[in-house]
This record gives structure tokens, C-alpha cells and sequence, in this order.
């Protein structure tokens, strides 16, 4: 299954073409299958993103990649749009820049993030983009909705207060885990990840305990017991590995 | 089959209604069936056994007549008289004056500017035909647009007369349908499909619904038609559960059509093979957006997907998929039957053809119309829908449901085509078309519309997810007189994000109620803010303070 | 040189931000020459200044009397520093946004308490503190905030940095030298 057509098009017989075009005024090459976003960090050009992980099939979702490029009126988010020859790729203009912005804003209202009292406190990724972003605070109301905490699984907590539904957990676990104990229930802003058919993660039947899901999470939502505040660090180096092993090479499952 | 069976099945169909001095239309579409036409309907069977008069008046169940406010409606097709509101008592006043002169009291008016301005190609079998006899649909010319094609005509030459007829997607946004389909006649692959999107979503929106529960073989033809020009042998319609006499009525349809060999293979004798199936979607919102219908049919959660790659070139189960409106389909078998030129030659410049319209809210005349494009608003909703009841002033038209916008009597005379909205800042959407008057509140309406996208977003992607809480909340607080200095400022600061940054259509198009009624009434929101009073005494907590 | 006159406050908060402050060590003694406190806990002062130049705010605003407070703070500083997560984000008095402020007291005050100490439910509300606004909110949904100093507390070095760059008579640009939860 592919997520693109022109992704993963490339054997003996279909060589991909490479093609010549710019990122902020820079003069890059690159394969014709390979996306904006990887082409950009290749270069040295760093993009902010959230459900990206390398690794896993994208999504884009979390639209905090998008950049502008010259004549399409449309802002495109860089990990699912590809190259073509001769495009103009500006990836931090001041109108991107303040979207993203606004954005991570409203991402940091919608749940509970009190990262005070949060196990990644200073090794999150949601507080690592609002550092990088230059975000002091939040302009938009704090919405405090009302959010469970299942600490149910033996080994593993999820709290929804911390939770950005960037689903690299509902990824990680289907693509490359297989077990696909992770999807997400409702809808809209009432949308919540849930562990099989919304059960107790404890008594899922389909989780192997391998932790994948708690090691991808971008905050502090999936931890291992026992971490306090602050204590829990994720370890992602497994993931290029085993996806080459035994992911789904052209996965079309955007979730 | 063979085009001569077709012809003589026709034939026999219109001898056989020949044959009846009086038919009797019984409107059997939702509408008229919520207020009880089909007791009527069975009360004048009933008695017209009775009376032993069977043998020259027929009582036939009908689609839409298109006033539903004034159902159940009943027209007496030889006299060409329209009696409205019928009840079952009425039965024996009508069958007495049959031949003789017409009740009285029950008449509706047909000269009305309703019936008159209207032109119908979409609706023309509308309350015409028996929505349950493919005979009937026949007897209309039906599937000889399709004969035509696989027997006459190449595949490039049924996309040609489409792109030569100027036919624009009726789901939303307009795009040019010759376009679409040469697109997925040239995308490679040996598979590919044809779907039907009728999820119709919007709130106060009908007029597919209309269709295929008034003329379903209209649609399965376009369909099949497309699948010969386009290369695809299997089709899919998408409909909503929630119109459970439309989707009983497509698969009878279905059924008939197969029986009678306009589906299935080798169709009209010759090497094209094609077949629908139907699918049910659960009635999400977003599930009308085509890549998540989509995903839908493949049985996965109705999320849109990032495009391109679209799903001309990569749709279905990643084959190439052509995918229209039930209304676009519908103006296909007339636009082959009759040519590219015929169709070209209605409308305007850069809308052809006709629309149709669900006119709802206040306004005298509720119901289903077709016009040309280009006609003004004004023609449609004072001539056509019969102006606004009980003396009150107009104040705003919203067209295009929770994606479009609120246009002010400033634009009364603005032709309706896609472009002349786009530029006012709504759309044409897929037709509905709500009129309030002076007692409707603005900030209102875009509050209800923005609960509408909120509770509909699919929660993919963070702005929308989040965007439309936030501004929901905002258009609370505003109706609600609590707001503060900086509210607005953010509303706009929201919409402007959840514009440009959306994954799909809507997200990216749910803050144009609030765009259009902040450019046009901003003096709504300005009194609430400032004055904390509701102008048009609409909103509870306003008048409460005040 | 003439002094900058300084206040500081804390709202609804931990006052850990306050012990951040006091942490800066012996710069302390340098600041001492160049700032003039006229407010604080910190000091004995009973009634908010006239004017002064900067105002330090702990803590979200969780009461009827923060929200007055933080109104005449603003009216009387030149620069408004929202001090610490609590005053920026709401933080963890926010926790009990999710719940009636009538639930928090009785889980607080009556369910925990030990029974000695106790209060009935019904008494919560009479006694002689000022009433829970029913959310804890950041201080900028109330009032203009001119700069914001995130952290839980805001680490000494940061507090540093804002007076070197106030007394310098810039704007300190506080990015990258904190963040939520530092
Ligand atoms: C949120 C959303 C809802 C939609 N709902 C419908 C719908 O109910 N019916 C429809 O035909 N098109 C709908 N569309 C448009 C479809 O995505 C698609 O463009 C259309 O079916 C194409 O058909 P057309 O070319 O015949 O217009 C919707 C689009 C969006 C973004
Ligand atoms: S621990 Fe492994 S199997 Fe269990 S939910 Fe997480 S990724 Fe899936
Ligand atoms: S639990 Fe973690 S990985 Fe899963 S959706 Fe939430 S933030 Fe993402
Ligand atoms: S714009 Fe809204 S409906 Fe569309 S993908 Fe994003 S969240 Fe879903
Ligand atoms: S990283 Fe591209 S949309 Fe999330």
C-alpha cells in the first residue's frame, strides 16, 4: 500500500528522477520521492513537526510543517507534499512562522499540560517546539477539559491530559508492532485515543507490552510507572531499524 | 437488451398511460410522506376500485413536485391542475370533479412564479414518473443517453461532449466535470471506479435526496455513462442511512436495472460491462469529502486524507476514481442524449446548465427548485420562493450550507453561478439555501453554523480540531454578551488560521459564515460587544440585560 | 542613577517563583542598590504603591480579590511581568478547572481533612475568605501582561537576566531562557 504514488516508485527497472529546485534560496537535488520535509533536514534547513516521525507512515496532520512555495497560493505541509523541478520552496516566511505559532497555541490549549507536574517535563516535544517557536505564552482561552488517566496496563500509564493526538502510538503499534491495540474513538475536539475497543489498557488482549507507543509519544501522555517528573526519557532509536525490518514499506493507512 | 427492446419497451409504457383518461401524481417523496400521502394515496385507490373507475384513471406515486411546504401534493397530470395540502377527506371531492371543473379550494396555483420560472433538466421527471418503475423512466427516454453513447459514440467522444457542455461539479467547489473525467480516463491502471457521493451533509440541504428518491435511474445512467467514458466497470453510490426511502429506491433501481440489462455486462450488446453496488454512511459530515468517503467505503474511520495525490489518480483501493455528485450525475443522460451545445447553451458564461436549489428558512414557497444559472437571487427568493412571510424585511440569504456564506441584500441582484458567490465570499455548495429576515441575528447563525463544523470536524488536524471550539466559544461569549475587548480580534485571528491551515474543505471553508456576516453585519457583533444588546432581538442572554 | 521601584505579589500560587527570586544569591546585594522594593510579601508595606515601575505577578488569578488585585497592579506599574507558570499558564491551581469549585473545597477542606480540622460542606462557603472564581486563570485573559517569565519556578538565571536587561532599560527578549515547567 502506498501513501503516494511517487513515494517508494524507485527499483532497477524505475529508477527516480532527480530533480534541481530551491529551499529558502538554497539550491538543493533530490530524488523525486523523497518529501519536502526530508529533503529540507538533509540540507541542514530544520522544519518544525509533530505527528512526523521517521519511521512511521505520515499523516499530515498536525500541520506544523507547512511551508509557502512561490505561485501556489495554498500552504503546504512539507511531510506528504514532494519536489518538483524548479519549485521555491520558503520554509519559515513570517506568515508560516506565525501560523505555526497559533497553532502550537491552540494544541497547548486543548488538553491539560501542566508540565510542572509532568513525567517529560524538559524532555518533551511539545515543549521543545514552543521553545523553538519562541512561544512565551498562550493567547488563545485554556480550554480544562475533564480527562481520564488509565494506569490500568502494568508497565504503562496513559494520561489524556497530555495527550496531542499526533496517533504516532496508533502507528507504531499497527505498523510496526502489529498489534494495533491503539486507535482513536469520536470525533472533532472529543476525539480520544483509546486501547482496543475502549477498554481498560490492562485488560487489552492485543498488547504484547513491548512499549513502543510509550517510547514514540511526543509528551508526557504514554509513560512507563514508576518515572516521577521529569524522569521520563524516550528512546526512539529502535525505530528506522525495525521498520526496515518488519514495517510496512508503503503504508496508505493515513490515520 | 438491445437499443430496439428499449424503444419498444418505451413504446408499450406510453400506450399503456395513454390508455388512462386521469392520472393522478401522488407526491411519495420524504416530504409529502411525512404529512400523510401515502394514506391519500391508498384512500384514492381505495375508491377509485370503489367506484369501479380503474380503468380509466390511474393513481401513480410520484418523486417531488417541489413545494413541499404545501404537501401532500397531488397533480392531476392530464389537466395539468396541482392540489395542495390534500387530506384523506378530500378524496371523494377530487374523483367527483374529475373532468368537470377542479376543487376549488385545494388548487394550487401552477402559473405561480414557483412552477413558471423554474427550468427543469435534473428534476424534469420529478412528479412525473413512478420513482419504483424503470418502465416509466423509459418511456422518458430513459438509458437511451447511455444506449447512445456505448453504441455510437468512443469514450473521448462522451468526454467531449461533456467538457463541450461546460457541466461543473455540483458537490461544492465547481470543478469542470470533462476535466475530471478525462483525468481518470487517462490515469493508468485497468481498474478503476465511479463513485456517487451522496452523503449530502449539510444542514437544509435536499436536493439529492430529491433525486433519488424522485428519479434514481437517472443518476445510475450518468454513472454508467461515466464508467464507459472513463474505463471503470464497477461503481459505487454513497448514502447516507438517514434517507432510508432514497437508499430503498436506488436498490430497487439497482435491481430492475440489472434485470433489465442496462447493468451488468455487455450492456446494449456490446463489450462495456458495468455494475453498482450501494453504501451506507453513517450521516458524518466529513464523510462528504471525498477522500474520506473514501475511506469510508474501504470500511476504514470517514478521515480525509492529504491531497494530491486526488483520487482521479489514486482513490479506491488506490486505483484511479472518478467520484461526482448525484446531481452532476444526473445532467449526464440529458446532456448526451441531447448534446454538449443544448447544455452550454443555459446558463451563464462560466456556469452552464441549471441548479438546483432547497429553499428553506423564511421565506413563503419552502421546497425544491431548478433555475438556470444566473438567475438573481433576488428572481429566486421574491418571484420564485414567494418573498418573505408576515411583512418582515429581508436580511440575508446564506447559500452553500456551513462552507458558505451570508450574502446582504446589497447582492439581491447578483447572478447565482459559482463565481459571482466565490466573489461575495460564499459558494454554490451543493444548494441549500436558507433566507432569514430582520429578526435573525447574525452572530447567531454563525454561532450555529460553527457548532455545526465543530461537532462534525473529524479531529485530524489540530487547527480545525481546535480552531472550531475556540471559535465557537468566542461566538458564545458574543452572543451572550460577555465578551471582551479582544474577542474580536481573535475571531478573525482564527479564521484566517483555520483558512489557510486546514488538511480539508472544512476546515479551510468553516469560517465563512463568520467571514461574511463580520464583513457585511459586523454592526451585529459590534452592538453585542459594545452595547451588549442583541440588534435584531434574536439572542435570549441579550435581551435579558437589556 | 536613580532607583527602579519594584513590586511584587502572589496570587494564586505556590510562591515558589518568590524563592526563584531570592535564589539569584548574592546578586541579591547588587540588585539591592538599584531596585527599590516598595511592595512585596517580602516586606512589610500593607497597601499597593501609587505607581511603580515594574511588578512582579505570581500565581493564576483564582479569587474574586486576585482578580481586583491584578486590576490595580496594572494600573499602577508601568511593566507588568506575568512571574511563573501559575500567573501564565494557570498551572497547577488550573488543575481544578475541571471541577466545581464546590467539589474542590469539600475534597479539600471536609473528605481530606483530618476529622478534628474537618468543616462541613455546608459552612465551605461562609467562612471568612474571598470566594473561588469558578476557574484559575492566567493573568493575561485579565490585564495587558508585558512580559512573560514561564517556569515552575522561573530559574534564578532567567530572573537575573530580566533585571540586568530592565536596568539596562531594554525589553528583555526571554526566549530560550526558559520555558514551561523549567
Ligand atoms: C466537508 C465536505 C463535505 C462535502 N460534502 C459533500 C456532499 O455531501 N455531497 C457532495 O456531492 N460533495 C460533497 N463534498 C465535495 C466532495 O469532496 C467532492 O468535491 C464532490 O463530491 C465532487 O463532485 P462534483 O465534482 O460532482 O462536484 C464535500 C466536501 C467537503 C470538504
Ligand atoms: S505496548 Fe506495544 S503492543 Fe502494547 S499498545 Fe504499546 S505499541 Fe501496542
Ligand atoms: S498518546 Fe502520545 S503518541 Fe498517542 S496520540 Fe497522544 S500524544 Fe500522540
Ligand atoms: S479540516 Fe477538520 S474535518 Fe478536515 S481533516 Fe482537519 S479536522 Fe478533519
Ligand atoms: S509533521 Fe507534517 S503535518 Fe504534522
Amino acid at each position: 500500500m502506498k501513501i503516494h504514488p511517487r513515494k517508494n516508485v524507485r527499483s532497477d527497472l524505475n529508477p527516480s528522477r532527480l530533480l534541481t529546485f530551491r529551499i529558502d534560496e538554497r539550491v538543493v537535488s533530490a530524488h523525486e520521492d523523497e518529501s519536502i520535509l526530508s529533503v529540507a533536514r538533509q540540507n541542514g534547513i530544520s522544519i518544525p513537526t509533530l505527528c512526523h516521525l521517521d519511521g512511521l507512515s505520515e499523516r499530515g496532520a498536525c500541520r506544523l510543517c507547512i511551508v509557502e512555495v512561490k505561485g501556489v497560493a495554498r500552504l503546504l505541509p512539507s511531510c506528504v507534499t514532494f519536489p518538483r523541478q524548479d519549485m521555491e520552496i520558503i520554509t519559515a516566511s513570517e506568515r508560516v512562522v506565525s501560523y505555526r505559532k497559533k497553532i502550537l497555541e491552540l494544541l497547548f490549549t486543548e488538553r491539560n499540560h501542566v508540565c510542572a507536574v509532568c513525567v517529560s517535563n524538559g524532555h518533551c516535544e511539545l515543549q521543545n517546539l514552543a521553545v523553538e517557536l519562541g512561544i512565551s505564552h498562550v493567547r488563545y482561552p485554556y480550554l480544562y477539559p475533564r480527562l481520564a488517566v488509565d494506569a490500568s496496563h502494568s508497565r504503562f500509564s496513559v494520561d489524556h491530559n497530555r495527550c496531542v493526538l499526533c496517533l504516532r502510538c496508533v502507528r507504531v503499534c499497527d505498523e510496526i508492532e502489529g498489534a494495533h491495540t491503539w486507535d482513536i474513538m469520536g470525533r472533532g475536539i472529543t476525539s480520544r485515543v483509546i486501547t482496543d475497543l475502549n477498554q481498560p489498557w490492562g485488560s487489552s488482549e492485543t498488547c504484547t507490552g513491548c512499549g513502543k507507543c510509550v517510547q514514540v509519544c511526543p509528551t508526557g501522555a504514554l509513560s512507563e510507572k514508576g518515572k516521577s517528573v521529569a524522569e521520563m526519557i524516550k528512546r526512539r532509536q529502535f525505530l528506522p531499524y525495525l521498520q526496515m525490518m518488519r514495517g510496512r514499506q508503503d503504508e496508505s493507512w493515513p490515520k | 437488451m438491445n437499443i430496439e427492446d428499449l424503444h419498444q419497451i418505451a413504446r408499450i409504457e406510453k400506450s399503456k398511460q395513454e390508455g388512462f383518461q386521469h392520472q393522478i401524481h401522488v407526491c411519495v417523496a420524504a416530504g409529502c410522506l411525512s404529512c400523510g400521502s401515502g394514506q391519500l394515496k391508498e384512500a384514492l385507490e381505495k375508491e377509485i376500485a370503489r367506484r369501479g373507475l380503474d380503468t380509466w384513471c390511474r393513481v401513480k406515486g410520484v418523486g417531488c413536485l417541489g413545494l413541499c411546504t404545501a404537501g401532500p401534493l397531488l397533480s392531476l397530470e392530464t389537466a395539468g391542475i396541482f392540489y395542495q395540502g390534500v387530506k384523506v377527506s378530500d378524496v371523494s371531492d377530487i374523483l367527483e370533479a374529475l373532468g368537470g371543473a377542479p376543487v376549488e379550494r385545494l388548487i394550487c396555483p401552477v402559473n405561480s412564479a414557483f412552477f413558471r420560472r423554474q427550468v427543469r433538466i435534473v428534476l424534469e421527471n420529478c412528479g412525473r414518473i413512478d420513482p419504483e418503475r424503470i418502465e416509466e423512466y423509459m418511456a422518458e427516454s430513459g438509458y437511451g443517453g447511455l444506449a447512445l453513447a456505448v453504441s455510437q459514440m468512443s469514450p473521448t467522444e462522451v468526454i467531449e461532449e461533456v467538457s463541450r457542455s461546460g457541466l461543473r461539479g455540483r458537490g461544492g467547489a465547481g470543478f469542470p466535470t470533462g476535466l475530471k473525467w478525462t483525468s481518470v480516463a487517462k490515469a493508468s491502471g485497468l481498474t478503476k471506479f465511479v463513485i456517487c457521493n451522496a452523503d449530502e451533509g449539510d444542514p437544509g440541504a435536499f436536493m439529492d435526496r430529491s433525486v433519488l428518491e424522485s428519479d434514481p435511474h437517472r443518476v445510475i445512467e450518468g454513472m454508467a455513462i461515466a464508467g464507459y467514458a472513463t474505463g471503470a466497470s464497477q461503481g459505487y453510490i454513497y448514502v447516507r442511512a438517514e434517507y432510508p426511502l432514497a437508499v430503498k429506491r436506488v436498490r430497487l433501481a439497482l435491481f430492475q436495472a440489472e434485470r433489465m440489462g442496462v447493468l451488468g455486462n455487455n450492456i446494449f450488446n456490446t463489450s462495456f460491462s458495468f455494475n453498482i453496488k450501494v453504501r451506507l454512511g453513517a450521516g458524518a459530515f466529513v464523510c462528504g469529502e471525498e477522500t474520506a468517503l473514501i475511506a469510508s467505503i474501504e470500511g476504514r474511520m470517514g478521515r480525509p486524507r492529504p491531497r494530491p495525490p486526488f483520487p482521479a489518480e489514486f482513490g479506491l483501493w488506490e486505483h484511479p476514481t472518478l467520484i461526482n455528485n448525484v446531481e452532476t450525475f444526473a445532467n449526464v443522460p440529458p446532456l448526451i442524449r441531447k448534446g454538449g451545445r443544448w447544455f452550454a447553451g443555459l446558463g451563464t458564461e462560466k456556469s452552464k446548465g441549471t441548479k438546483v436549489f432547497a429553499l428553506a428558512g423564511k421565506i413563503m414557497n419552502t421546497g425544491l427548485i431548478e433555475v438556470p444559472m444566473g438567475t438573481s437571487l433576488r428572481d429566486i427568493v421574491f418571484d420564485i420562493g414567494g418573498g418573505i412571510p408576515r411583512g418582515k424585511e429581508f436580511k440575508a440569504v446564506q447559500t452553500g450550507g456551513p462552507s458558505g456564506g451570508c450574502i446582504p441584500g446589497q447582492f439581491l441582484d447578483m447572478p447565482v453561478d459559482y463565481d459571482s458567490l466565490a466573489k461575495v465570499g460564499s459558494i454554490m455548495g451543493s444548494g441549500g439555501m436558507i433566507v432569514m429576515d430582520e429578526s435573525s441575528c447574525m452572530v447567531d447563525v454563525a454561532r450555529f453554523f460553527m457548532e455545526f463544523c465543530m461537532s462534525e470536524s473529524c479531529g485530524k488536524c489540530a487547527p480545525c480540531r481546535v480552531g472550531t471550539r475556540q471559535i465557537y466559544d468566542i461566538l458564545c461569549r458574543i452572543t451572550g454578551n460577555l465578551s471582551g475587548p479582544d474577542d474580536l480580534a481573535m475571531l478573525e485571528d482564527l479564521c484566517d488560521l483555520m483558512k489557510s491551515t486546514s488538511l480539508c474543505g472544512l476546515g479551510q471553508s468553516a469560517p465563512n459564515p463568520v467571514l461574511t456576516t463580520l464583513r457585511y453585519f459586523r454592526d451585529d457583533y459590534l452592538s453585542h460587544i459594545h452595547d451588549k444588546r442583541c440588534l435584531a432581538g434574536a439572542c435570549k442572554a441579550a435581551r435579558e440585560v437589556a | 542613577m536613580a532607583k527602579i521601584t519594584l513590586a511584587t505579589i502572589w496570587l494564586d500560587s505556590c510562591s515558589g517563583c518568590h524563592m526563584s527570586f531570592l535564589d539569584i544569591d548574592e546578586f541579591l546585594i547588587d540588585l539591592a542598590g538599584q531596585v527599590e522594593i516598595l511592595f512585596s510579601p517580602l516586606v512589610d508595606t500593607k497597601s499597593f504603591p501609587d505607581h511603580v515601575d515594574v511588578s512582579l505577578v505570581e500565581g493564576a488569578v483564582g479569587s474574586e480579590s486576585d482578580r481586583e488585585k491584578v486590576l490595580t497592579i496594572r494600573d499602577r506599574s508601568g511593566i507588568l511581568v506575568s512571574f511563573g507558570d501559575c500567573a501564565v499558564t494557570a498551572n497547577v491551581p488550573g488543575m481544578r478547572n475541571r471541577y466545581p469549585v464546590a467539589d474542590v473545597l469539600a475534597r479539600a477542606y471536609a473528605e481530606n481533612a483530618c476529622p478534628a480540622a474537618a468543616i462541613s460542606r455546608d459552612t465551605l462557603f461562609f467562612q471568612e475568605v474571598p470566594a473561588l472564581c469558578p476557574q484559575a486563570r492566567p493573568v493575561h485573559e485579565f490585564v495587558p501582561v508585558d512580559i512573560f517569565l514561564t517556569g515552575c519556578p522561573p530559574p534564578p538565571e532567567a530572573i537575573l537576566y530580566l533585571f540586568s536587561e530592565l536596568l539596562a532599560g531594554r525589553r528583555p527578549n526571554m526566549n530560550g531562557r526558559t520555558r514551561f515547567g523549567a
